[in-house]
């Protein structure tokens, strides 16, 4: 038995699948669409029946990609989604447009229910409905009267799904549009005037059926007072800003703890995985390859949980729509539209989960534009890398009150914005599509969150990026790790065996030390190593040597890897105090030809714009393939973000050397 | 002819028709149909979207998107 959710957006459907459903919820495909396919089985029935929650959508016919996947599956009595009825939720207090769908969904002769949800909010609005003469002027159709926010109503919904009473109307809204699997009109001109029609018909039968009882002070007059505030051009601003800043604050404050916590968990249970297991390649793979690529996935989550947390409370309390209404005037020169600010803002924080965030966008050329621009926002990876290179290079001085220091970091910040944008422009003229762009959105009335939905959210992002996207984490993180522990022949153990070994009474530092240089002379000598000192040319005009092309491959991996592998390579240990340590080999690091120091303003500079343009994120690559379910578009974005960042490293070490 | 984008906010009209574009059918759908009564409630700023009323909902559009909607 399948059973389809179908309504207009904001109309509580997410709430109505998520309390039919519960947590018995997974995620799949649509075939040939980048639309996911929610689905569950219902709570309380005896035999399953499966609840496919269909995208949100106003009419059944298409003007974006979810409508086109609704029209799909009505269109094709073959189609594996065929329902066997369907549910379509009606927002009690806006019967007219939700009517228009639903008298559609009517004519389409699949046995039908009306979960007729908000009558609470109806009720404030001084609407009074007559259930039973709507049904009848339908044709006799059932609907169930519910509140899905608080569950009120539920319960005989299930009842009338188990029911499988072949609901139907006795004849058709309006005849000869739709029929079983069937869209009868395909002139779009027809397609309008039939609208038109339905509207003048629901128009007609509301009068019989609506009442408006008098109010004392309107609900819609004092929600249309919050807006004026919030899309002030002044106030809408601030506040906006005020709470983006509170987000960033509470992202960086609580995301901090359980990060390090997950590394140092998996830290020491590489540890515990080396000194338990005997000693070889297996228990290697285990320790160095498996464990760590494991944590380099599960490290995200704190990140996407807290984002996306308060993504879910922006959405949810409906302020989101004010904040694309008052910022998509700024946003469409760029191809770009409101609904991509979120994302790119996210993106300071992290790509991924801001890569996530671009769902909401429902033109696909401008989710696709945010998408492909998004990477180039400096996330909180690139900042351990951008600390330790100012540190090096960028003199203590002051320019007016500003420390130069600062002022530096800050350039790279608004680098990465400006950036941003002017690709995302250039990306407006080569991607082509036949959506028109549009921002013709509703702006629901303001809600309290529904805690157990922000739970299901949670979990369904969270589960979507460590099943999906973790897959090819891994199985890059263990790539990584096989060119990194391996070389050609039997190089690297020719190389590690020049080292002496220390005897067997010296210190413990003295131990140390001589591990440390093993594993510098080992990563020097692996396929990494060998790849760094062939990129060498290609990277000397930028003014980089080989020690740093080994780093550059390693953090491909994520961006922050590039402090660990510097201290690798210049075999700096972590007991130490391995930022001042790190800091002073790199310094007295000297040109082997020149004789002139590696790291000067020039060099460091151009590395740091390196990292602020290069796509060295493999996780990021992993959801936008998630994302776009296309080879192209990951591939697209490694492409002109790595040419782009050496184009302009190189451009930067020339200016400045 | 009189358009949506050319109103003063909390001007109550009906509109008449609405110009034939790849986004009628998207207005349409969205509840503006000839016959509605309609009224710009706020705008955005800097030449932005505007919201107006349709029956007690609110919908947003852009400037250009009005400028379809005939009324009277």
């Amino acid at each position: 038995m399948k059973i389809a959710l179908v309504g207009n957006p904001n109309s509580g459907k997410t709430s109505v699948f998520n309390q039919l459903t519960g947590l018995n919820q997974k995620i799949g495909n649509f075939p040939g669409v980048t639309v996911d396919k929610k689905s569950g089985t219902l709570k309380r029935a005896q035999t399953p029946h499966e609840i496919i929650d269909l995208p949100g959508i106003y009419s059944l016919y298409p003007k974006t990609q979810d409508e086109q996947v609704v029209y799909d599956i009505l269109g094709n009595l073959q189609h594996a989604d065929y329902p066997d009825r369907i549910v379509v939720v009606v927002d009690a207090s806006n019967l007219e447009r939700n009517l228009l769908l639903f008298t559609q969904v009517l004519d389409m002769g699949v046995p039908v229910t009306m979960a007729l949800n908000m009558t609470d909010i109806a009720d404030k609005k001084g609407l009074v409905i007559d259930t039973e003469k709507l049904s009848e002027l339908l044709g006799g159709v059932k609907i169930v009267p519910i509140v899905a926010r608080t569950g009120t109503g539920i319960n005989e919904l299930v009842d009338e799904i188990i029911s499988h009473k072949p609901n139907q109307a006795s004849q058709p809204f309006l005849g000869g549009e739709f029929d079983k699997g069937q869209f009868l009109i395909s002139d779009n001109i027809e397609q309008k005037t039939r609208v038109e029609k339905r509207y003048r018909k629901i128009t007609q039968i509301l009068k019989f059926v609506v009442k408006q009882k008098p109010v004392r002070k309107s609900i819609i007059n004092r929600h249309r007072a919050v807006d004026r505030v919030l899309t002030h051009p002044v106030f809408g601003y601030l506040i906006f800003l005020g709470i983006l800043l509170m987000i960033f604050q509470a992202i960086y404050a609580w995301a901090e703890w359980p990060m390090d916590l997950i590394d140092t968990l998996f830290l020491s249970m590489s540890k515990w995985v080396k000194n338990t297991l005997p000693a070889g390649l297996l228990t290697n793979l285990i320790a160095e390859g498996i464990v760590p690529g494991l944590g380099g996935v599960v490290i995200f989550i704190p990140q996407i949980t807290l984002l996306f947390g308060f993504i879910f409370i922006l959405e949810e309390t409906g302020y989101m729509s004010r904040v694309v209404f008052i910022l998509d005037r700024f946003m469409r020169p760029f191809g770009l539209n409101g609904r991509s600010v979120v994302p790119l803002i996210s993106g300071v924080a992290c790509a991924i989960p801001a890569i996530m965030a671009t769902r909401t966008i429902d033109n696909w050329k401008e989710r696709l534009i945010t998408i492909m621009v998004t990477p180039l926002m400096s996330c909180s990876a690139r900042l351990p890398v951008y600390t330790l290179l100012i540190a090096l290079v960028v003199p203590d001085t002051f320019i007016g009150p500003f420390n130069l220091k600062g002022l530096v970091l800050l350039g790279l910040y608004l680098i990465g914005l400006v950036a941003a944008l002017l690709i995302a422009l250039i990306f407006k003229f080569f991607i082509k599509t036949k959506e028109k762009s549009f921002l013709v959105m509703e702006l629901p009335l303001y809600k309290m969150p529904r805690w157990n939905n922000l739970v299901i959210t949670l979990w369904e992002k969270v589960r979507l990026f460590v099943f999906d996207a973790g897959k090819v984490i891994f199985s890059i993180s263990i790539i990584l790790w096989v060119l990194a522990s391996f070389g050609p022949g039997d190089r690297m153990e020719q190389a590690v065996a020049a080292i002496p070994e220390p005897t067997a009474e010296v210190s413990q530092e003295a131990q140390e030390e001589f591990e440390q240089k093993v594993a510098s002379v080992s990563l020097a000598n692996s396929y990494i190593g060998i790849l760094g000192h062939a990129i060498e040319p290609a990277i000397r005009p930028l003014g980089y040597n080989w020690q740093i092309g080994i780093a550059l491959i390693t953090s491909f991996a994520a961006r922050e890897v590039f402090v660990g592998s510097m201290a690798t390579i210049y075999s700096v240990g972590e007991n130490f105090d391995t930022e001042r340590t790190l800091l002073e080999r790199m310094r007295s690091e000297k040109n082997s030809l020149t004789g002139q120091p590696v790291y000067t303003l020039a060099s460091g500079l151009s590395l740091m714009i390196f990292y602020a343009f290069a796509m060295q994120c493999m996780s990021t690559l992993a959801i936008v393939l998630r994302e776009t379910k296309n080879w192209k578009y990951p591939l697209i974005q490694l492409v002109y973000m790595t040419g782009l960042a050496y184009v302009a490293a190189l451009i930067t070490y020339q200016l400045l050397k | 002819m009189l358009t949506l984008d050319t109103l003063k906010t909390n001007q109550s009209v009906t509109i008449k028709a609405l110009t034939q574009n790849g986004l009628t059918s998207k207005l349409m759908d969205m509840g503006m149909y000839p016959g509605k009564s309609v009224q710009i409630v706020f705008r955005a700023p800097f030449g932005g979207p505007i919201a107006v009323d349709l029956d007690g909902y609110t919908l947003s559009l852009r400037i250009d998107e009005a400028s379809l909607v005939e009324v009277e």
